[in-house]
């Protein structure tokens, strides 16, 4: 019904004009190895709790965002743009 | 019928009656008056018929937990099913039907289930109908449908229109009634925003009910003096008629606003319903609180009512509830409306109160009978008598009207929708709100305060401190003193009355009794969510908004535990039904999802294109002729041409997006699977884009305009989903990578032009020389057209295997330059040609499209293994594609098939089966892909992904289609049925 994404671009923002990708990985080397690809590609926490996520604000900026989610409250602790994390704050 | 309408009194206007019909027979309300309260006023007790075992049910309350007193209103399209007669305001020429009922309310067949009510107790579903399994889907189910049932929905489109609308405020304040009000007032006074949703026609709540004076002013005026003053204020919204039904994260709340449902004929300019979603810094929940039900036989017989729903007839609705009256109570309310029974001349024949001491301060005439409990009800369709049991045994009372009170259970629902759980509290009997929510604070009887002073105070001071949290100076609201306030004392718990004979029900609306409930704990199902399923009690439209205590009651009992121990079943949103109009909103009919015209729309129009609907778009599918018999003769006609003289084909709708920026080859090389770094400029070249797993996403040419600009096409379906792709690879994978991406698939009407009299016709509207040397194959440049009057990209690129080019042009001139072709190429005999043609052209060719790239594929498969470079340090992709599983040599490949006898055919979908191998699943090896008739062969053509079949081309194999029981032999063949040399496409 509802959810605001507060887009450190455009402000409070519905939810409906996002996209979710999914967990907020780090993408690993290509030479990184088949464990850490595997792990990469199909391999998922789903805490409850604290998650970060990418979303894309698809139907505003048009940028990716890191936002930083409760599963299980939906509250939005944080929310940033992707390429302004650094790859630390990524988590691995 | 006898009228029960009081000669005075109530909140109803007598000067503006009403005429209104339930099953068409005529009856005169006034307007105040809801359709339960017309009803009543017209003697009609008896309104329905139960869901399972047909009972005759009558109004059993004034408000949004109706269970019983559900009709279908309206006629033709506007015909609504399970409207609760209690939350339907009256208006004139309202039609009301019964539901549930064959082939009369009065005389209902279906009642003969009662008879059958040994059979279906609690989980009679599970029990009763096992066997034989057969007879499940074809025989009991449907007869249970039949036979259990609500109203029918209309099969007639909707005539109205329905909106969404959002809204901030500083503090929302869910339900007028004293606590809403109170809080109101003391928030609106401190100048915060605030939003005022109240469910009924009227602001108030219970004081239009209520009998107390306030500071010497009757309540039901009070309440109007507050509602004025909130409605002079500019910071307060008044919505009344609006059921808040949800609170969500953020703060948001989902409402409903019945905008146009009390009126006859809604005005077309205005929605009859609106969606809120409001945004609140705060919200105070006084929602008050339900009167539960007591569980004693025939509790469900018409006349028998919840005394705060008869108090509320008698007092707002002028309403009697009948000639002689009972009360069975376990708490003080009851007092309250014996003595406006009393003070209107109605004559109470009983009180019946569990309690030792009740009633110690009651005055009137009637009979107190303490230690007592009405054990049964009597009478069919109207109540005749009840059964009393005192300390000195069991008597029988003639009575017509019963009134019962089993306490109070706060209306937490909202409270809980975000997760937390009620809370029990032994002093009250009841499930109160979880502590400490973030957002909305409950109030008044929401929280289990019972009198009107209690909840006065305690609205103003909760809007007080939320006002003042948001940084308002407010001080709470104060009233005068309060005359004839209803007594705090809590109620006697009383889960269920021992004695009882007749079925006692918990849930009315879904005919759930007590015996179900403890034969539920005593099968195993005593857990409250169990329980629930297995009785199906809270199940109903009502969600058990009157059953679900008195069911956990009975459960503790029958258990030996405490309520707290038992639990609740968990609230979800949406608190009471929400009509699918609003939640679709204004999407629907043409506004359902847009359409995508392509820039050459109207050129195909005008040449007779057949459209066919892929996504959003409208792609025209072939172009008919006078005198062609059926669609195969057109596409045969348009692929003949394509390859002896030209075609024209809308390609408009292709993905199109521009990369601009010093690092724009660099992410292109890494998002394709193949080399792009050096891809000159002036050139296209065929790219595939993979996923991180390994697999082909999509497929499409890009060139290069500039050094640092390129210009990409993806398939029609990916279009947005490549550049959101992009857009995540370019932000997140690698931000330092300088780069701009936009999609420009709207700027350009794009046409591909195929055959060998392409470039002829080409060549009279482009000025630059495109002959071969000029202009070779993947060559990729602006061009000017027209002697200069245009500017547009021209393409030698070819889906069909011929000499072939995509012209691009600013979309605006699309339409005339097609136009300027068609009449540049007549005489070559240049003919449209629509995505039909397009398919067997590239089947043909063996070119892959998404009926290839099924997501299960990697480049090898397709055969571009040597395309996934081996040099390039990375690429999406990449490190996946190594994995054993898609390297194994009995993968899938791509391989042509055609049938053995040309006079045979096959379909898309069918299964690759070794010759004479049986059709079993073990056998299968592998699919065809697409498949085409193709004239240049003369018979059915395939492409398929066969196990090794890039080494197996003569085989002979079996296609199996199991669907509709064919097999055809075919024989395996290289994925190329055309110009296998590919002379034609650089000539």
């Amino acid at each position: 019904m509802a959810s605001l994404v507060p887009c450190p671009h455009c402000g409070s923002r519905p939810k409906e004009e996002f996209t979710v990708k999914g967990a907020a990985l780090k993408r690993p080397s290509p030479e990184a190895g088949a464990d850490a690809w595997f792990d990469y590609v199909y391999l998922r926490d789903n805490p409850r709790g604290g998650y970060e996520e990418y979303w894309h604000h698809t139907a505003g900026c048009r940028r990716w965002l890191i936002v930083d989610r409760d599963t299980a409250t939906h509250q939005v602790t944080s929310c940033r743009d992707a390429a302004s994390a650094s790859a630390k704050e990524h988590g691995a | 019928m006898t009228s029960y309408r009081l000669p005075q009194g109530g909140l109803i206007d007598r000067s503006k009656p009403l005429s209104f019909a339930f099953d068409g027979k005529p009856m005169l309300g006034f307007e105040g008056d809801s359709l339960a309260s017309a009803l009543l006023a017209n003697g009609c007790r008896l309104v329905g018929r139960s869901f399972k075992y047909h009972r005759p049910r009558g109004i059993l309350t004034a408000g949004a937990a109706e269970p019983n007193a559900l009709m279908t209103i309206g006629r033709g399209a506007r015909t609504e099913p399970n409207i609760r007669a209690t939350m339907q305001e009256l208006h004139a020429g309202l039609e009301a039907r019964s539901q549930n009922r064959w082939p009369s309310l009065a005389f209902d067949i279906g009642a003969l289930n009662g008879l059958l009510s040994p059979f279906l107790g609690a989980g009679f579903y599970y029990k009763t109908f096992m066997w034989p399994a057969a007879f499940w889907e074809k025989v009991y189910e449907p007869f249970i449908r039949r036979a259990a049932g609500l109203g029918k929905a209309t099969h007639e489109a909707d005539p109205d229109s329905y909106d969404k609308r959002w809204a901030h405020c500083d503090l929302l304040v869910i339900g007028a009634g004293p606590a809403g009000l109170a809080a109101a007032l003391t928030a609106a006074r401190a100048g915060a925003r605030i939003i005022v949703a109240d469910e009924q026609a009227m602001a108030g709540g219970t004081l239009l009910s209520e009998t107390a004076t306030i500071g010497g002013e009757p309540a039901p005026a009070f309440a109007r003096q507050c509602i004025a003053e909130l409605q002079s204020l500019p910071n307060v919204t008044m919505l009344t008629r609006t059921t808040v039904f949800g609170w969500y994260d953020g703060n948001v709340f989902g409402a409903v606003e019945r905008v146009q449902k009390h009126v006859a004929e809604p005005v077309s300019s205005v929605p009859v319903e609106r969606l809120w979603r409001i945004i609140a810094k705060g919200a105070i929940l006084a929602s008050g609180a339900e009167e539960r039900p007591l569980v004693f036989g025939g509790n469900d017989i018409p006349g028998v009512m919840m005394a705060g729903a008869m108090r509320s007839y008698l007092n707002r609705h002028a309403v009697a509830p009948g000639r002689s009256t009972a009360i069975f109570t376990t708490n003080d309310s009851g007092y309250a409306l014996a003595r406006n029974l009393e003070e209107k001349g109605i004559d109470v024949t009983a009180i019946i109160d569990p309690r030792e001491n009740g009633g110690e301060t009651y005055t009137g005439k009637a009979r107190l009978l303490r230690n007592a409990m009405v054990t049964d009800a009597h009478g069919g369709k109207s109540l005749s008598a009840i059964d009393i049991r005192t300390g000195n045994g069991t008597e029988r009372l003639k009575v017509d009207a019963l009134a019962m009170s089993g306490g109070f259970s706060p209306i937490i629902h909202l409270a809980c929708h975000r997760g937390g759980k009620p809370v029990w509290s032994d002093e009250t009997s009841a499930f109160l709100p979880p502590a400490g929510l973030q957002g909305l604070e409950p109030a008044g009887a929401a929280c289990g305060l019972i009198d009107l002073a209690a909840c006065l105070a305690d609205g103003a001071q909760r809007g007080a401190d939320l006002a003042v949290s948001l940084g308002f100076a407010a001080t709470p609201a104060t009233f005068g003193a309060i005359a004839g306030d209803a007594s705090a004392t809590p109620a006697k718990v009383l889960w269920s009355t021992p004695g009882a004979r007749g079925k006692a029900f918990v849930d009315y609306q879904n005919d759930v009794h007590s015996k179900d409930l403890g034969l539920a704990v005593k099968e195993g199902y005593g857990h409250v969510e169990l329980a629930k399923r297995y009785t199906t009690s809270g199940m109903a439209t009502d969600q058990g908004k009157l059953s679900n205590l008195n069911a956990i009651g009975l459960l503790a009992e029958a258990r030996g535990v405490s309520p707290a121990e038992v639990g609740t079943t968990t609230f979800r949103p949406f608190y009471t039904p929400v009509s699918f109009g609003a939640l679709s909103g204004a999407s629907h009919g043409r506004h359902f999802q847009p359409v995508r015209r392509s820039p050459l729309h109207g050129w195909a129009e005008r040449h007779g294109a057949v459209f066919v609907e892929t996504g959003l778009w409208y792609r025209s599918a072939w172009f008919p002729r006078q005198g062609e018999q059926g669609w195969r003769e057109s596409v045969d006609r348009e692929v003949l041409n394509v390859r002896s003289n030209a075609g024209i084909c809308d390609v408009s709708m292709l993905g199109k997006i521009e990369i601009c920026g010093p690092d724009a080859a660099e992410l292109l090389n890494r998002v394709y699977c193949n080399a792009f770094l050096k891809l000159p400029v002036g050139k296209a070249r065929y790219g595939l884009m993979l996923r991180e797993d390994g697999m082909i996403y999509d497929d499409g040419t890009t060139n290069r305009i500039a050094e640092n600009r390129f210009f990409m096409t993806t398939t029609t379906a990916h279009a947005a989903g490549v550049l959101n792709h992009l857009e995540f690879c370019a932000q997140t994978l690698w931000p330092e990578l300088d780069v701009r991406l936009a999609s420009v698939t709207d700027q350009w009407a794009q046409m591909a032009i195929a055959g060998p009299k392409s470039r002829k016709i080409l060549q009279t509207i482009i000025d630059e020389d495109i002959g071969n040397e000029a202009f070779p194959y993947l060559c990729a440049r602006d061009v000017s057209l027209f002697g200069g009057a245009l500017q547009g990209r021209l393409f030698r690129i070819s889906f069909s295997g011929e000499l072939a080019y995509e012209l691009a042009v600013p979309a605006a001139f699309g339409d005339d330059v097609a136009e300027a072709l068609m009449e540049a190429g007549r005489t070559d005999g240049l003919m449209p040609y629509g995505v039909e043609a397009l398919s067997v052209l590239r089947i043909e060719k063996g070119h892959v499209t998404h009926n290839e790239i099924n997501g299960t594929v990697v480049p090898t498969d397709l055969g571009f293994g040597r395309m996934a470079s081996t040099a390039k340090p990375d690429f999406i992709g990449k490190a996946m594609l190594q994995r054993e599983g898609l390297t194994a040599a009995d993968r899938p490949r791509l391989v042509g098939v055609v049938p053995l006898d040309p006079g045979h055919s096959f379909r898309s979908g069918a299964h690759i089966l070794a010759k004479h191998a049986a059709a079993t699943l073990e056998n299968d090896q592998g699919y065809v892909t697409s498949s085409a008739f193709s004239p240049h062969i003369g018979s059915t053509i395939g492409l398929a992904l066969v196990k090794r079949g890039n080494e197996r081309h003569g085989e002979e194999v079996t296609i199996w289609n199991g669907l509709r029981d064919e097999f055809t032999a075919a024989r395996l063949c290289a994925p190329i049925f055309f110009d296998p040399a590919n002379e034609r496409l650089h000539g």
